[in-house]
This record gives C-alpha cells, structure tokens and sequence, in this order.
C-alpha cells in the first residue's frame, strides 16, 4: 500500500471519527455541560461573590477572573477527552473499530481532533460571559482572540495527558474523578482567582511552581497590552513541549491497548 | 460455486494470559462456502479463539491465514475481506441506527453517496427503517443485534465472523437471527460462529468443531458427531409386566443389541431405523402389546456430555 492512500486514509477516517463524537455530543447535551454551563456559572458565581472582596467591585475582579475562568475551563474541557476514550476502549464499538481495515490511530485522533472544537466552544462561552458582565480589556478584540487561541492551545496540549490518563486508568469514573482532582488542585493552587501576593509564602512558592500560574500570567498581559509578551512566547513553547512529549506516549500507550 | 479453497486456515493457534492457557493448540480449516460452528460451554476458549483469527488479540503462538493472507503480516488486508458481529453489540449506544450505519460505511472507506445508498439498503434489508433515527437507547435485544449484523455486513464481506449471535435473545428473534443468517448463506457468504448452544450448531452449522478448555476436541459435521455416540435410542413400555422377560429376549435376539430393562421399560439401540417395522411385527405376531414408543436421534447435547464428561 502506497503511503499517499495510506495518508489520505488517516485524514478521511480521523474526520469520520469526530464527525462521530460530534454526533454524540449533540445526542447528549449533558456531554456539553462542562464547556457551557459550568464556565457561565463559575464566571457569574465567582464574579458577583468574590469581586467585591478580593477587588473593590464586581468590574475591577474581571480582569483577574475572566482570564482565571478561561483557564479553568480549559483544563475541565480537556479533561473530558481521558473519560470519553477510556468510555470507548470499554465498549464493545471498540472492537468493530480494530477490526475495520482503517487507519488504526483515527479513533484517537478523531476524539483529540473533536476536543479542539469542544475547547473552542469552551473559550467562547467564558470570554463571552465575562464580557456580557462588563469586562473590557484594554488589548481589544484582537487580543482577546489571541489570548483566547493560546488558551485552546493550552487545553489542547493538556489534552494528550488525560488521554493518556484514560488509556492508562481502569475505568472511566477512575478518569473523571482522577481529573477533576488534577482539575482543581492546578486551577485553584494558582493566581486564577486571587492575586498572588495576598498569599502566605508557602503558599506564593507553590502557586509559582504551578504552571497554570505561567499561563494565566501570559493570558493577562496580552489582554492587558495587546502585545504577545516574553511570557506568552514560554508558556506556547511549554505547550508544544507538551504535546512533543505526551503524544507519542498518548501513542505508545494506545497501541500497546490494541 | 462452492470449491474446495480454504477461507481460513487456523494452525497450532495457541494464546497464554501469563500462565494459563486459554487457547492450547487450536488447528482447523474452514472451507469456503461453509458455516463453520465453535461450540463449546463459557470459559472454553471460544471467544478467545475468535478474537485471535479476527486480529482483535494478538496471539502466542500459531498462525492464521484468511483466503491465503497472514493476519500478523498483513492483517489489514485480511481485516478487509472479514466482517465481525461481536458477543456485546458493537455499535455506538449514543447515536441512531442510521448514523451507525453511515460512519461505519465511511470507516470501511465507502464514499459519502454510496455510503447513504449502503445505509438505505441495509436498514430497509434489516427492517430497521422506521426506528431509523432513534436513539439505540431504546433498541430491544433483537433490534440491536439486527443493526449490529446490517454493520458487519456493509462491506458485503464473503466471510462473516459471528460471536453467539444469539445470546440473550427470545426464542422469536433467535429464529429470525437464524432465518437471517440461512439467507446469508444462501448468497454465497462463509460463516465461522461460536455457540453454546447445541441445538443453534446443529440447525445451521456444516461442520461443528468442540472445544473444552482450549483444547480442541473433535471436530466434524453434526451427523458424525452424534453418530460417533452411538445410533437412535430406542424405548417402549410393555403393557403386560408378565411378559417383560420374552420381550427382552426377544428384542434382543432381533436387534443383537444390549436392552436396559426399568420396571415396565425396555431401551435400546437400533443400529438401523428399518430395524424398528421387523421388530413391531414380530410383537404383533406374538401378541404383545407395546405403548409409549419412542425414537430418537441423539441430539448434540448427548455428544457434548459424551465429549466432554467427567472433565469440567
């Protein structure tokens, strides 16, 4: 077999592939839950709790909390792809799938493929909120795409590590409850939500030791300069570090379940 | 038509889970044109064995050739002349029967239109066009397996893997499984499925192979199988008590086979069935008056106890 059909194989039954996670996202609305409802809700919920107090006001936190929710989000939305893969290994339609002459890595790259659009809806629908909240940053739109892209970009590379999760996991809730605590522990031990000098300095030397901190650092200067800072250019370069080491081994692991 | 070519050659297949074997040196052929049936109790070896020739496990040792092609070496190849029905419906529970149908089609590499076309077919060929749309969620067992073998068979596969394609389901929907798998066989369509049960083998199975802890035990057409326990079982319930020792004598002397004697009831063996119209003579002319006559082909359920008694 010729490495053109081969190439143009992977392509067809990668879009095939999401094309079929798409579906049954849109069969099941609840799949969507964590990339609508839960960045409305957070943003609204630690908007109008937390803004007077940590802030002054409502409108004052907005610059520290929408990028904060974006993030967040992120991190929730790509967890979602270890407990959808580890779902599809258990299931009997994975068997069908192994047994199909296509190109056996599409089932993965249909579902990473899929996560891009889920994380797209999630950065909308953050961003979105806060600026129906009055959020106006100073970069404009262009800098709220940009920042928004890094973002996907981010959730994107997180990604490739809760696939692996997922391949390496015993069951689907183990995934999710696993990921949730991951979820958490990276949002919430960082500056997403609280300025970081208001902390002890145990606390200061953890939070900088997240990477999170990093990304929501880059997220806020872009929006607030409109210029793609120093900081921006790492946290792009520790993403495609990212994916440079997890997707081989999302790789290895996937093959090695065949 | 029918030749003698192979459609799969399974030699020395053999497959260990650390220590144990599940699968201990399993070798068949299964003709083209033929349906080939596994029968076997749960934890024989059967699924394993299965999912070995259909390259979903990879095994120990052994080899296996679909149509002439190696499945280690060129499993895609093979993986496109095969379609497979698992033991669990494999189709995606979140999604219709007819978007099933669809991605499935595209995965086998049909176009987008002769996808639809594929799809239309199938649906209408499985009766499934008015539950089309709806979520499998709804599905009964019946429906589900119906759309799970409309899949395997997108690609017109001229061989079909079914994994008891039967479990689980009622009496009705079982026969209408066996209805649907006879017509398969009618276009030409090889078929290799793994069973339980005894009777499914025996209705649509050419050639039967037994296998008991991944071993193969015996292996040929449900007629030889039964035949090698013995001929048709004989009983009868003689009316007068009296003359149970004449009768005894007597249907041995014509049979020359042994008689088992439990108060009123003699069984027996008949070599021949035109055995049985002499012998009813012979009790006219003696007059003995004979009820309760039965004769019976041993059933493979009798072979499969013989075959494999005293080992589980």
């Amino acid at each position: 077999m010729d490495v053109q059909t081969h190439r143009g194989n992977l392509v067809m039954n990668t879009a095939t592939m999401a094309y079929r996670n798409l579906l049954k996202t849109i069969h099941n609305p609840d799949r969507m839950m964590d990339v609508i409802i839960q960045p409305i809700m957070f943003m609204l919920m630690f908007g109008y709790l937390f803004g007077g107090a940590i802030a002054g006001n409502v409108k004052n936190y907005l610059p520290t909390i929408v990028p904060g929710i974006l993030i967040q989000t992120m991190l929730s939305a790509s967890s979602g792809s270890g407990s959808q893969i580890r779902e599809d290994l258990d299931s009997g339609v994975y068997d069908r799938f192994k047994s199909l002459p296509m190109a056996h890595i599409a089932p993965l790259a249909g579902q990473l493929f899929a996560d891009i659009l889920r994380l797209t809806i999630a950065a909308t629908t953050s961003l979105t909120t806060g600026y129906i909240m009055g959020w106006r940053p100073a970069a404009g739109l262009g800098g709220i795409i940009v920042s928004g892209l890094l973002a996907i970009f981010i959730g994107w590379a997180m990604s490739w590590i809760f696939a692996l999760l997922g391949m390496l996991a015993k069951s689907a809730t183990t995934v999710e409850s696993f990921s949730l605590m991951i979820m958490l522990t990276l949002s919430f031990l960082s500056n997403a939500f609280i300025p970081i000098h208001t902390l002890s300095k145990t606390m200061q030397v953890i939070a900088y030791m997240n990477p999170v901190t990093y990304v929501i650092i880059a997220i806020r200067q872009i929006l607030a300069t409109g210029h793609w800072t120093n900081e921006a250019f790492l946290v792009l370069m520790f993403g495609i570090m990212i994916v440079v080491v997890f997707a081989p081994l999302t790789v290895w692991a996937y093959n090695r379940n065949n | 038509m029918m030749t003698m070519k192979n459609a799969i050659e399974v030699s020395h297949l053999t497959k260990k889970f650390n220590d144990k074997i599940a699968v201990n040196d399993v070798s068949f052929n299964v003709k083209q044109g033929e349906v080939f049936g596994l029968l076997g109790p749960n934890g024989a070896g059967k699924t394993t064995t299965l999912r070995m020739i259909t390259t979903l496990l990879k095994s120990s040792s052994g080899t296996v050739k679909i149509f002439g092609h190696d499945t280690a070496s060129e499993g895609k190849l093979a993986r496109s002349m095969f379609g497979l029905t698992g033991q669990y419906a494999s189709v995606d529970e979140d999604i219709s029967a007819r978007e099933n149908l669809m991605i499935f089609s595209r995965l086998n590499g049909l176009s987008r239109i002769a996808s639809k076309k594929r799809t239309e077919e199938l649906l209408e060929e499985f009766s499934l066009v008015n539950s089309a749309d709806k979520s499998l969620k709804n599905f009964s067992g019946g429906m589900r397996r119906r759309l799970d073998l409309a899949v395997s068979l997108i690609t017109r596969p001229v061989l079909i893997f079914l994994d008891e394609p039967t479990t689980g389901l009622d009496p009705r929907t079982r026969t209408q499984m066996w209805e649907t798998i006879r017509n398969l066989v009618k276009q030409g369509s090889t078929i290799v499925l793994t069973t339980q049960y005894l009777d499914e083998a025996d209705q649509l199975a050419d050639r039967v192979a037994v296998i008991d802890h991944g071993k193969l035990i015996k292996i040929g057409t449900p007629q030889e199988l039964k035949q090698q326990i013995g001929g048709t079982s004989l009983s009868f319930t003689v009316n007068d008590l009296e003359q149970i020792n004449s009768v005894t004598k007597l249907v041995t002397d014509k049979l020359g086979a042994k008689v088992s004697v439990a108060g009123q009831r003699l069984s027996t063996n008949l070599s021949d069935i035109d055995q049985l119209s002499n012998l009813l003579s012979s009790f006219r002319q003696n007059k003995i008056m004979i009820n309760d006559l039965t004769v019976q082909e041993p059933s493979l359920d009798d072979v499969f106890m013989n075959l494999t008694v005293g080992k589980n």
